[in-house]
């Protein structure tokens, strides 16, 4: 099926609420998985998936001079790697867009929400800080990366702790039992659009024919502290009333999944 | 009515209203070379912007024997901003660099132009907040300048919340004001299509919505002064 048939064919059913596997339109594929402690040298580490799609998320810390701007505020470092072996499409070499999006995404929600307490992660003013970086990839691409990397940072970010620190170094492969400093968990849903319907959690398949998205990252009270818009197409400015609504739900339910997959 | 004053310049630390925009000022034509070109400046920012084509693509396997793609490239000049920055695309170029070809995507057709690439530089020459917006505005009036086929100009501003208050345009300072969300926008004024909008900071969902609806505003008056901008542009060309 080409990608015109398949988008009149995925329209056609919409019209009628349905998606091609049978979806309603804003639930998520089923179950969706959190599984931390994935991988035993990362300070911190957590697999999400969303049907079939897999992410990857790992923390490193390690320790550092401080940005000039903000000498008493840790630094957070976010990388999306695309990896060819999660999909066809995705081909070997340094970021391109896509990948660049994505983490920058994420790193805003993070940033944004001051989820982290960076003040807290300065050991000496102006002379070291703790630098958090937070490495994301793709292992399968069935559609909706954004949400899923999103997911899966918190879910690593959550269960992170700080390494031993011994003459101003990292001692590798020590840990201690401090958690990084979390104050709210900011959790991102992503709605894509569809002629005048909004979807969300899509498979590749209705992706590749969505004409625009919208990603809101909301926090416990449904502030909203990150937004980007993506895909060649426009919204009109009543859609997003209704794509922040739909957000509010879908966000409440991902934060849920995100709590009971943590208690260990 | 000194009085009144006063209390205008407390909202704003330049003394502008919560609604009210910076200066703006635009040209089209500013680039002999290009196949369209433009200025614009808001406040202190300035960006140009280049279009060259409907041009052949190459390599020839990007090629879409569909239509014609487009190409957004981004930057700004090393002294631009108060530290020096580095030449070269950043993770910040590359992103800003895709959110405008989805901006201004929404706006232009290129299906007569098959296996061809539609390619727009915008450079930010002065830097003083709102670069993105500045620049969408200005590849939007390059490209009706090139004659490129378009359903609607692209309007861009940036809206935010200050201190509590919802305003337009944030300059600099505004921008690095702590606890500021800032939200960049571009509309399509004909039919109030939004097709761009980033945000980050921390608002309410109803703060959100007017920070829009003030965004939805402001660019209709932009986008009055791109149309200006254009007429102008073609007296210029009829007295040549």
């Amino acid at each position: 099926m080409n990608n015109l048939d398949l988008r009149e064919y995925i329209t056609s059913i919409l019209a009628n609420g349905h998606r091609i596997d049978g979806r309603k339109l804003e639930e998520y594929r089923n179950p969706i998985e959190i599984k931390t402690g994935i991988s035993k040298n990362a300070e911190g580490s957590a697999s999400a998936r969303i049907g079939e799609t897999e992410v990857i998320a790992g923390i490193k810390i390690g320790v550092g001079t401080p940005f000039a701007d903000s000498p008493d505020e840790g630094v957070l470092m976010v990388g999306v790697e695309l990896l060819p072996l999660s999909s066809p499409e995705f081909e070997s070499g340094p970021p391109g867009e896509q990948a660049t999006e994505l983490a920058r995404v994420v790193d805003r929600g993070i940033r944004e929400s001051k989820m982290i307490d960076m003040k807290k992660l300065c050991i000496r003013k102006g002379e070291l800080v703790w630098m958090i970086f937070l490495d994301i990839y793709t292992i399968n691409d069935d559609g909706n990366l954004i949400d899923a990397c999103a997911l899966a940072a918190l879910a690593a970010l959550k269960e992170s702790v700080l390494p031993v620190l011994k003459d101003d170094k990292v001692v590798f492969g020590e840990f201690t039992k401090t958690k990084l400093p979390l104050t709210r968990i900011p959790v991102t849903c992503t709605l894509y659009k569809i002629d005048s319907y909004f979807l969300v959690d899509p498979s590749t398949k209705e992706e590749k024919v969505c004409d625009a998205r919208i990603s809101i990252c909301m926090t416990e009270n449904d502030n909203i502290c990150a937004v980007q818009k993506g895909g060649s197409k426009g919204i009109k400015i009543e859609e997003l009333d209704k794509a922040i609504n739909i957000a509010k739900e879908k966000t409440k339910e991902l934060r849920s999944i995100l709590n009971n997959s943590s208690v260990k | 009515m000194v009085q009144a004053k006063k209390t205008e310049k407390a909202e704003r630390s330049d003394g502008r209203k919560l609604n009210e925009m910076r200066k703006m000022e635009a040209k089209v034509g500013i680039i002999k070379r290009a196949d369209g070109s433009a200025m614009f400046k808001i406040g202190t920012t300035v960006a140009l912007a280049a279009v060259y084509g409907p041009r052949e693509l190459f390599p020839g396997f990007m090629q879409n024997p569909e239509k014609g793609i487009l190409r957004c490239n981004y930057d700004m000049l090393s002294f631009s901003v108060t530290e020096r920055k580095r030449p070269g695309p950043s993770r910040r170029s590359v992103e800003i660099s895709l959110v405008t070809k989805n901006a201004l995507g929404s706006a232009i057709n290129l299906d007569q132009f098959p296996n061809t690439v539609v390619d727009v530089f915008i450079m930010i020459v002065q830097a003083d907040a709102g670069t993105r917006c500045a620049g969408i505005t200005a590849a939007s009036m390059a490209l009706a300048d090139a004659g490129i086929p378009m359903r609607d100009l692209v309007s861009a501003v940036s809206v935010g919340r200050i201190n509590g208050k919802i305003v337009i345009d944030l300059d600099k300072e505004e921008e690095d004001y702590d606890g500021t969300t800032d939200i960049p926008c571009a509309f399509m004024s004909r039919n109030n299509e939004i097709t761009l909008l980033q945000l980050d900071g921390d608002i309410s969902a109803e703060e959100l919505k007017q920070a829009v609806e003030l965004g939805k505003e402001g660019c209709k008056q932009i986008s009055e002064i791109q149309k200006k901008a254009l007429k102008e542009r073609y007296k210029e060309i009829k007295n040549e």
